[in-house]
């Protein structure tokens, strides 16, 4: 939730209640995607699914999103990737809402217009999820050249995946954000994977932050499951682009647990290789950090169960939310030239 | 006054950048006043931090602007020519024209999109097109194509002051046409100009199409044919009213554009006219190929008044028999 307060163990606190949320709400949102799965055509399952579509959950992904955002002001803009629900969580958008939105209903944040991959919070500056790779780039440097122009004091976080540094945006992007020196934190979330193949054998050199050194760009590489070091981190490079040095980068390398849609069962992984990374679970490491710290057990048990109710609370109100009016379909296209425009 | 089509489009982005200071300009080569004088003096005047001259990076230029226009600035952007808007489709389509929408009207992206259009002589298959029937069929876009100085003024001004992504889309040969312009004028998207009426047959046209058009409803009007040239002035919306009732009234339509026949917009209106009204309908626009660079083959894909002339006579059964076998 916005700027996390305090250090050591109340702020890894704060951290982890958001890892929480996030997690509670993947797991919520998975377990809503199920039914009315259909494959060539045919019915899987007769239940219709809360959640249509394709939906990518960044379960196992939350450190980056929670340590990134804590170092943010609610009026910092920030877009976001087609794995979008965690950095609207973090950035403190709207998680009830959100739900709306992706169970496609009235009051949704989207108006029932977006779903899942267009989520968007503006009242929070998150500026849009993405169902391109590598589009909220460009959108993030406008942003932050925008506030220059205008001369405001907010900054843009710009997260991306490791896919999306093989598209032309990224290269374009970060020489423009350099060469006007904006205040842009790149975030390089690399889980490894490029939908279903793995984003390593296909990338040359050394990965984002190599790339961005070659921009110029200060950069630094972080364990992406490390809340802390995520958290400390961003700090750092949060502090430099407020004082004005310009664009960093911060990569960090996490792992995507479930496959790229909610419905992939990601049988393309090696599965010796998929468990130790399971094994690596940031949730996990900060509980174990915690309890290093003398945070009781039974404190953290305490934020599992006020995620929980909080999401079913979303999920049950999502349920019984109406569908939007259709006549939604035909509102906010454009104001000059709208209509149904036929013979 | 008197003045050009790029003159009148500098001046009116210069008035629309005094009165507001949330509008910049960017996009290659606008420092210098742009690679067709269109943004000449504005550097001088507003500034490197309001004119930008940016990399040559189309994607980012649109995608900034969209950014831009998120965050409380509107945005003008320079493609340079209309094929270059190519690099930015992405930018274009799924990004400005989709955000209000899909994010259930949370945002607004005021941006005009300046991409120069049509045959630039000489300059061959990759700075010649005409390629507004693809931004007419993205819902979101509204998309403009002056043909006089006016409304290079006007029509300019009023799609900085629309408050959707607008495609601007100004002829790279009409640039020095020289006509009377009133910098006050209003401009109004969506109303179509009735450049010349008449009774026989309803030409609609745009762009620099308007003036071949025109070149022809004079020789038409030298054997008997009675034109009305309708410029329409805005593609998206078009103007329906006004194109309908002057073919209610002339029971004939002829849409002629510089663009590739096939598929090209004037298939829409032609479609539209011809299922509402009934009447008889015909197209002219180019032949389905690259523009080419020798001038022998540029002219193949060129509009010229003569063909016009030809396609105004078969529509009102005033063609002569054909000399030689060809259809």
């Amino acid at each position: 939730m916005g700027v996390a307060t305090g250090n050591g163990a109340e702020r890894l606190v704060a951290l982890y209640r958001t890892m929480v949320r996030i997690r509670a709400f993947e797991d919520a949102a998975e377990e809503a995607s199920r039914g009315g799965v259909a494959v060539l055509g045919q019915q899987l399952d007769a239940t219709p699914a809360h959640v249509r579509g394709p939906l990518h959950l960044s379960t196992g992904q939350e450190a980056v999103a929670a340590g990134v955002c804590a170092n943010l002001e609610r009026a910092d803009y920030l877009t976001s990737t087609h794995r979008g629900h965690g950095h609207t969580i973090a950035k403190g958008g709207d998680l009830a809402r959100m739900m709306l939105e992706l169970y496609g209903r009235d009051g949704g944040l989207c108006g029932g217009r977006g779903g899942s991959m267009h989520i968007a919070d503006f009242g929070v500056g998150m500026l849009g999820a993405n169902g391109v790779v590598a589009a909220g780039l460009p959108i993030a440097v406008g942003a932050a050249h925008s506030i220059r122009i205008r001369g405001a004091r907010e900054i843009v976080a710009c997260f991306f995946g490791d896919g999306a540094i093989n598209r032309g945006p990224f290269g374009e992007s970060l020489n423009w954000a350099q060469v006007w020196k904006l205040p842009v934190l790149f975030v390089c979330e690399d889980n490894r994977w490029s939908a279903t193949t793995a984003t390593g054998p296909l990338t040359a050199g050394e990965g984002a932050a190599a790339r961005a050194r070659a921009y110029g760009i200060h950069s630094v590489a972080v364990d992406g499951n490390d809340v802390e070091a995520v958290d400390g981190t961003a700090a750092s490079l949060v502090a430099d682009i407020r004082a004005g040095a310009g664009p960093r980068l911060l990569h960090a390398v996490t792992y995507r647990v479930k496959g790229h849609v909610s419905v992939d069962p990601a049988t393309y992984r090696d599965p010796v290789a998929h468990q130790a990374a399971l094994a690596d679970d940031p949730l996990a490491r900060a509980r174990a950090r915690l309890a290093e710290l003398g945070v009781a057990v039974e404190t953290l048990e305490a934020f599992a169960r006020d995620a929980r109710a909080e999401i079913a609370a979303a999920t049950a109100a999502a349920a019984a939310a109406r569908p939007p009016p259709a006549e939604r379909a035909f509102t906010e296209v454009q104001d000059c030239g709208a209509g149904r425009w036929r013979s | 006054m008197t003045t050009t089509y790029v003159q009148a489009a500098a001046d009116a982005l210069a008035r629309a950048m005094r009165a507001d200071p949330r509008v910049v300009a960017l996009g290659e080569d606008l420092g210098r006043g742009g690679i067709f004088g269109q943004y000449r003096g504005l550097a001088a005047e507003f500034g490197a931090e309001r004119v930008i001259d940016t990399p040559i990076s189309e994607a980012t230029i649109m995608g900034a602007a969209v950014g831009m226009a998120l965050t409380g600035l509107r945005p003008v952007v320079e493609m340079r020519v209309v094929d270059f808007a190519l690099c930015a489709i992405d930018e274009i389509v799924n990004q400005a024209a989709k955000n209000r929408f899909m994010f259930g009207g949370q945002g607004r992206v005021p941006l005009v999109a300046r991409m120069p259009s049509g045959i630039w002589t000489a300059s061959a298959a990759q700075h010649s097109q005409s390629l507004e029937a693809w931004f007419a069929h993205i819902p979101g876009l509204v998309v403009v194509a002056p043909a006089t100085p006016q409304d290079n003024a006007s029509l300019l001004r009023a799609s900085i002051d629309c408050g959707d992504p607008v495609i601007y889309l100004e002829h790279k040969e009409l640039w020095g046409e020289s006509g009377e312009v009133d910098p006050g004028a209003p401009g109004e998207l969506g109303r179509a100009c009735i450049r010349r009426t008449g009774n026989d047959v309803t030409l609609v046209a745009w762009s620099k199409a308007v003036h071949w058009s025109l070149a022809a409803a004079a020789q038409a009007a030298q054997r008997g044919i009675d034109v009305e040239v309708i410029d329409l002035c805005t593609l998206w919306p078009w103007d329906r009213d006004t194109v309908l009732a002057s073919a209610a009234r002339t029971k004939r339509l002829l849409v002629v554009h510089e663009a590739v026949e096939v598929a090209g917009f004037g298939a829409e209106i032609a479609a539209t006219v011809a299922e509402m009204l009934g009447v008889r309908v015909a197209r002219l626009g180019a032949p389905r190929i690259p523009v080419g660079y020798a001038a022998a083959l540029e002219a193949e894909a060129r509009l010229t008044p003569g063909a016009i002339l030809r396609k105004l006579e078969l529509l009102t059964d005033r063609a002569r028999p054909a000399m030689s076998g060809k259809p």
